[in-house]
């Protein structure tokens, strides 16, 4: 096997034998970029001379024995992550010769641990989207059908992992934004807890639901990242100070005792009945692997789009005001006057998308309006979170697909916001009530696309979330398969 | 018709911490344009602002000094506009749950007192400001300097509870002094650390209901805020009496030409969409740290007046007068440790010192008289060293050149002659000069001992100690 296509827990044990360098890693994984991303586009920017400075400074620390797990790990970094020096654009117009003076956490954290940065990834312009085809720089595709998505916003990042075009990456899921694109691609994708990884230096989208996550192809890999992300910072005001625990500690093939909830809501009007037949058949392997399984109800699930749909678009009017021509970013010319300038920079700078959703969520937080709209959305997200306390009172984990139907073709739903809002469905309750949610390869529909299979946590238990992903990954193959690029 | 004007103050006062509100950023005035500037008080994408805990601190002090309640569970919110002085194209704010609320501040306006109430206190960011540079070749430029974003500001709103220019003159005075006997604002209404805005409405007198009222804006002074209450005052009143009605509008007070134009009317209102910040966590205030903000109250005004009144017998407008700013009551009480004889130096500070000062638009901390300077003069007096007459010019040269009075009075020979022998010496001469005066005087024209009085200080160039004069000329006329 290529190294491009290996694990980071198995390519760190080579490291660390010295048996290969990271510069070889990061050799193979650009002459897979060579040979696929002209029909992926998995990446809005490349950095190959950045990534052999950084492999030969991986390889003189893992020569001096100073080697932590990721260090000479090729990841890619979501472009709305900002990098220092290195262009982030957000996927849009508006941004896209915007280089920032900073880094984010989660890039300092991944510098300190030695991994090695690929490039900046493809995205539905400000995470606005469940296809990376509402990217300026163009769309990505699925690497197990071209002509599919790849999900989104996290399009690229979810792409990239499954191509082998990066060992690991980091994507942001505000909506499903990590975990849909991680079941279209066939790979393991985890939204932390809300306040798990710090957001400071992630572009807003809707403050209250983003987080940032890793995408990897099994289990181990995702827990590996995450111990390099998580942790509080107070730059962060939401950030949460509780210890990290090494995630990888309870990866231990063994979910015997664990009770599992099936959300009676799971499976509602809309599904596949491949996701469906599948995810069924994942959750008798789980009984089977020991756990006990019970029904649970989220009565007030129904609602979570339409909150959704209000909550996120009225916070992304308000993160997306900035973005006016005075300091950064794209800036409309010839304009007479201020407003002037403010009204074509907007209406040149944003997609349709992105302005579909700023009209939303300005007109839901306008005089008279406020009530009907953001206020009851915030009540009813209340409500949405008690549902959960209810059932993680019940349980440790809940299961579910991860997304309604497999990856849908190009164009397909891309004049039909609604439908596309709806492929979010199983993805939107878990941001709402801010809690940990992973998505795992769990089979593959008769079209040879790949299914996910969906696991939600309490606040802050990660751990058994990916213990239950665990098990599962151990005692199936689904994982193993790669698509044939 | 008569009519009661009704007018309710916002005030924004800048806190005086070190940072800015939201990062690290110094919030010292006057630096080089944005070079108190970061990520995040520049809005740069994926920045996110994290709440300094000295605004809270002082925020919380000014509710207490007012009276106010002090919320246990607040909110930031966002207020949405776009000006490219404000970077992220929203001001944090508070909005529906606010610090503190329900406070309120005494006031006296000649001899009626008057509690004004404080609806709310709550904190938020100042924006930046803007250069316009009309005169490059390329044509006009505007600029934005971000070191003022950020700065904390608390914004009090009065209830509109306040009937006069007077009384509005006289709530922010007081206002404005609590705040800076709390040394959380520097008060200064030029550079605008302590701002104002108002809202007035008439109505017919006797009715309860409020008129529709404007907003005032752009007065930087209590002297224009006063001004344009009364322009405004007398612009709704004759309209009223016309039959017109007052539109609902945002009025800017033009100082140079002394009147009120709109700015914007209701329809251009904007619609600032506020809700709670999501970058932003509750602010859940603990109540042994209020406890502890309480105890370290320093003593404010009301207190410290009463207290001069009850301690040092001073009548109540002295009090008031010495006590309206904090460092005009720590001189007095710095001039008392030295010369405990309140009401003299009352008397000095309130006509000599504040004279002088106000003339030359300076505040106490920048007057040239130290306390300790004044004291010591008035010392002189009682030890016969200079006569109350003569200190007035020795205090005056003390203001204007920064020197102790026994400088002045040995530089300047104003000693007083207390040595009888050369006072004695100059009667004779005075009288032996005028036998007319004094055969007069002997057949009772006793006006002329001024007279002899007069001629015997300009002999001794006004040094002569007064009394002994008058005792001595008496002896002379009689024997003579």
């Amino acid at each position: 096997m290529e190294f491009c296509q290996m694990t980071a827990h198995r390519l760190g044990e080579l490291l660390r034998r010295k048996e290969i360098t990271s510069k070889e890693i990061t050799r193979s994984v650009f002459d897979r970029i060579e040979k696929v991303e002209d029909r992926i586009h998995s990446y809005i920017t490349l950095l190959p001379d950045l990534a052999l400075k950084q492999a030969a400074e991986a390889d003189a620390r893992i020569q001096k024995g100073e080697a932590e797990p990721l260090t000479g790990i090729p990841v890619a970094i979501k472009d709305l992550i900002c990098t220092q020096g290195i262009r982030t654009t957000c996927g849009s117009h508006i941004l896209d010769n915007f280089v920032p003076t900073y880094d984010a956490t989660v890039t300092v954290r991944l510098k300190k641990a030695g991994a090695v940065f690929v490039g900046k990834t493809n995205m539905d312009e400000f995470a606005m989207g469940s296809s990376t085809e509402n990217s300026h720089f163009g769309p990505t595709r699925n690497p197990w059908d071209l002509e599919r998505i790849p999900g989104g916003s996290s399009g690229g990042s979810a792409a990239a992992v499954a191509a082998g075009e990066c060992i690991l990456s980091l994507g942001s899921d505000t909506g499903g934004s990590i975990r849909q694109p991680a079941a279209c691609c066939g790979i393991v994708g985890l939204k932390p807890t809300y306040g798990r990884v710090s957001r400071y230096g992630l572009v807003a989208f809707a403050s209250s639901l983003d987080q940032i996550g890793p995408f990897a192809k099994d289990v181990e890999d995702a827990a590996l990242m995450l111990n390099a992300i998580s942790g509080y910072e107070p730059r962060d005001s939401t950030s949460v100070n509780l210890p990290v625990p090494d995630y990888t500690k309870f990866l231990i093939n063994d979910i015997r005792g664990m009770v599992l909830g099936v959300p009676r809501e799971a499976f509602g009007e809309g599904i596949d009945p491949e996701v469906e037949a599948t995810v069924r058949e994942a959750i008798r392997t789980l009984e089977k692997l020991g756990a006990k399984m019970v029904d649970v109800s989220l009565p007030h699930s129904e609602y979570a789009v339409a909150v959704y749909y209000i909550i996120a678009p009225a916070e992304a009017s308000s993160n997306l005001a900035r973005y006016d021509g005075v300091k950064y970013g794209f800036r409309a010319r010839g304009a007479y006057d201020l407003l002037e300038m403010y009204k074509e920079t907007r209406s040149q700078g944003f997609g349709s998308e992105v302005k579909r959703r700023i009209m939303l969520g300005t007109y839901a937080l306008s005089a008279g309006y406020y009530d009907a709209y953001y206020r009851k959305a915030s009540q009813v997200r209340t409500l949405i979170g008690r549902d959960f306390e209810k059932a993680f009172a019940q349980c440790d984990a809940l299961i579910l697909p991860t997304a309604p139907t497999p990856a849908f073709k190009l164009g397909e739903k891309v004049d039909d916001p609604l439908q596309m809002y709806l492929s979010d469905i199983y993805t939107i309750p878990c941001n709402l009530a801010g809690l940990p949610g992973l998505s795992l390869p769990c089979g593959f529909a008769k079209s040879g696309l790949p299914i996910g299979l969906q696991v939600l946590g309490n606040h802050f238990q990660e751990e058994k979330i990916l213990r239950v992903a665990d098990a599962y990954e151990r005692n199936t193959d689904h994982h193993l398969r790669k698509p044939n690029l | 018709m008569e009519y009661e004007p009704v007018i309710g103050l916002e005030v924004h006062a800048q806190m005086l911490t070190r940072s800015k509100i939201f990062c690290a950023c110094s919030t010292a005035f006057g630096g080089d344009p944005n070079t108190h500037a970061c990520p995040v008080c520049t809005g740069q994408p994926g920045s996110l602002p994290v709440l300094n805990q000295k605004v809270v601190e002082y925020t919380i002090r000014a509710a207490l000094a007012t009276h106010g309640a002090i919320a246990p569970y607040s909110l930031f919110a966002r207020k949405n506009y776009f000006y490219p002085d404000l970077p992220k194209g929203y001001q944090i704010s508070q909005y529906e749950l606010p610090l503190s609320s329900a406070g309120f501040v005494d006031i006296q306006v000649d001899e009626d007192k008057k509690r004004i109430g404080i609806i709310r206190i709550h904190m938020e960011e100042d924006a930046g400001k803007l250069m316009h540079d009309l005169s490059t070749e390329r044509g006009a430029h505007s600029y934005v300097d971000f070191n003022r974003t950020g700065v904390p500001l608390i914004e009090i709103v009065s209830a509109p509870e306040m009937h006069t220019p007077e009384e509005a003159a006289a709530y922010l005075r007081k206002l404005r002094s609590i705040l800076m006997f709390l040394d959380i604002c520097d008060g200064n209404m030029e550079e605008g650390s302590f701002r104002c805005d108002a809202n007035i409405s008439l109505r017919p007198k006797g009715q309860k209901t409020l008129g529709v009222k404007t907003e005032l804006k752009n007065m930087n002074s209590f002297r224009n805020v006063q001004r344009a209450l009364d322009y405004e005052i007398r612009r709704q009143t004759a309209l009223l009496d016309q039959g017109e009605r007052i539109l609902q509008e945002t009025r800017l007070w033009d100082a140079a030409r002394g009147v009120t134009s709109s700015m914007r009317g209701k329809e251009e209102a904007h619609d600032y969409r506020y809700f709670p910040d999501p970058d932003l966590v509750p602010i859940v205030v603990d109540p042994e740290w209020i406890a502890a903000i309480k105890a370290g109250l320093p003593e404010l005004p009301d207190t410290k007046k009463e207290r001069f009144i009850r301690e040092y017998g001073i009548p109540e407008y002295d009090a008031e007068v010495l006590t309206s700013s904090k460092p005009l009551a720590n001189y007095y009480e710095a001039c008392l440790q030295v010369y405990a004889k309140p009401k003299i130096v009352s008397n000095w500070i309130m006509s000599e010192l504040l004279r002088e000062l106000k003339r030359d638009e300076r505040e106490i901390e920048e007057g040239p008289v130290p306390a300790q300077n004044l004291a010591e003069m008035l010392k002189l007096i009682d030890e016969g060293l200079i006569s109350g007459k003569i200190a007035k010019s020795v205090f005056e040269e003390m203001y204007r050149t920064g020197k102790k009075a026994e400088e002045v009075v040995k530089e300047k020979g104003w000693v007083q002659v207390t040595d009888t022998s050369a006072i004695e010496k100059s009667i004779e001469e005075i009288l032996a000069k005028n036998p007319k005066e004094v055969e007069e005087y002997k057949k009772g024209k006793e006006k002329l001992f001024g007279f002899f009085v007069g001629q015997v200080m300009k002999a001794t160039q006004g040094k002569a100690n007064p009394q002994l004069v008058n005792e001595l000329l008496k002896k002379n006329l009689m024997v003579s």
